[in-house]
């Protein structure tokens, strides 16, 4: 039976990896901005949407993102479809963030 | 906190006299992590949180708060719950009727998604998992670890749960059923761990220190 690649249950798979790695500051921040998105204030996306988008992404790209980065996929596509930011918007946004990042770094160079 | 919060950032301002014609010269020492570019995906998580902000959709105050909310989770409200659950059996029966209420009887928020409380006894083992994502009650016992959400978990442990407890170390007999529940976006499960033998009369304190994360998830038992 074929099914869709999240739904992984029963299938081989190797052994557990026990490590784990606390929490990073950027993932964590995408955790507080999906919540902020769905809480009961602005409800301006949901879980399912979240979920849709991470299982929309195809074998390839769901097993080569990390756990917060598929979110912030899934976050950044619902947000552009329901017209709450544009692509231009968000390739801006992000250049000044990478600008901003870089002066920061230049900053702490002893 | 923010990427880009960094403590010791001192601005421009500090007269440095290093040559800049080097580009970033580190000398022997590793780089800081700040010092690489943001990744692609961390890129845009700031770019979405800016984005937000700019268009008053959540202030900083609200972000800021949200992120100290995630930092306060911790298995602690789970272990409070187990703990009091051992030594009281009313707050058990109520915790296995309805957890968010029970949670609510000790100040604990548990959230509004339905959680469901399920007992280990001497002839069933429990344990949870989201085999289609990472469904897992938070707000109970902090973000899940990593390994809960990764493909050998999820895929696993439905069809050989005894084999994939092992490897953390959990032997569970062949004469216990062992029960695995699948988490969904609708319902997450909280295991409440068979209190072990030999701690009768320990204080609630020392009780708590028993009912670890993984005890609530079902993959190691209490070890007094």
């Amino acid at each position: 039976m074929h099914r869709r690649h999240h739904d992984m249950g029963g299938l081989p798979a190797g052994p557990v990896e026990q490590a784990e790695h606390d929490y990073a500051p950027w993932e964590k921040k995408v955790d507080a901005i999906m919540r902020l998105l769905t809480d009961k204030q602005r409800k301006i996306m949901t879980v399912d949407e979240l979920r849709r988008g991470i299982e929309e992404m195809g074998p390839g790209i769901y097993d080569e993102l990390t756990y917060y980065e598929r979110w912030i996929g899934s976050v950044t596509n619902t947000l552009i479809e329901k017209g709450v930011l544009t692509v231009d918007e968000l390739g801006r946004a992000m250049e000044e963030a990478q600008a901003r990042h870089a002066e920061a770094a230049k900053a702490v160079c002893p | 906190m923010s990427g880009h919060d960094h403590d010791h950032h001192h601005g421009h301002d500090h007269g440095h006299d290093h040559g800049h014609d080097h580009g970033h010269d580190h000398g022997p020492f590793q780089p800081d992590i700040e010092d690489r570019p943001l990744t692609h995906y961390q890129a845009m998580t700031e770019a979405v949180a800016d984005l937000l902000v700019a268009k008053g959709i959540v202030t900083p105050a609200e972000l800021r708060k949200m992120l100290e909310i995630i930092d306060s989770k911790s298995p602690a409200a789970g272990s409070k719950m187990v703990a009091r659950a051992w030594t009281d059996p009313g707050f058990k029966q109520r915790m296995l009727e309805d957890v968010i209420a029970a949670a609510a009887e000790l100040d604990i928020d548990a959230g509004g998604i339905p959680i469901k409380a399920i007992e280990n006894t001497e002839g069933v083992h429990n344990v949870v998992v989201c085999t289609l994502c990472s469904c897992y009650p938070r707000l109970l016992i902090g973000l899940p670890p990593d390994w809960y959400k990764a493909r050998a978990y999820r895929s696993r442990v439905i069809r050989e749960p005894r084999a994939v407890l092992k490897e953390f170390g959990t032997e569970i007999p062949d004469d216990v059923e062992l029960r695995v529940h699948d988490s969904t976006a609708d319902l997450r499960y909280l295991i409440i761990p068979a209190r072990p033998k030999g701690t009768e009369g320990w204080s609630a304190e020392k009780l708590e220190a028993l009912v670890t994360r993984d005890t609530m998830i079902g993959v190691a038992v209490p070890q007094p």
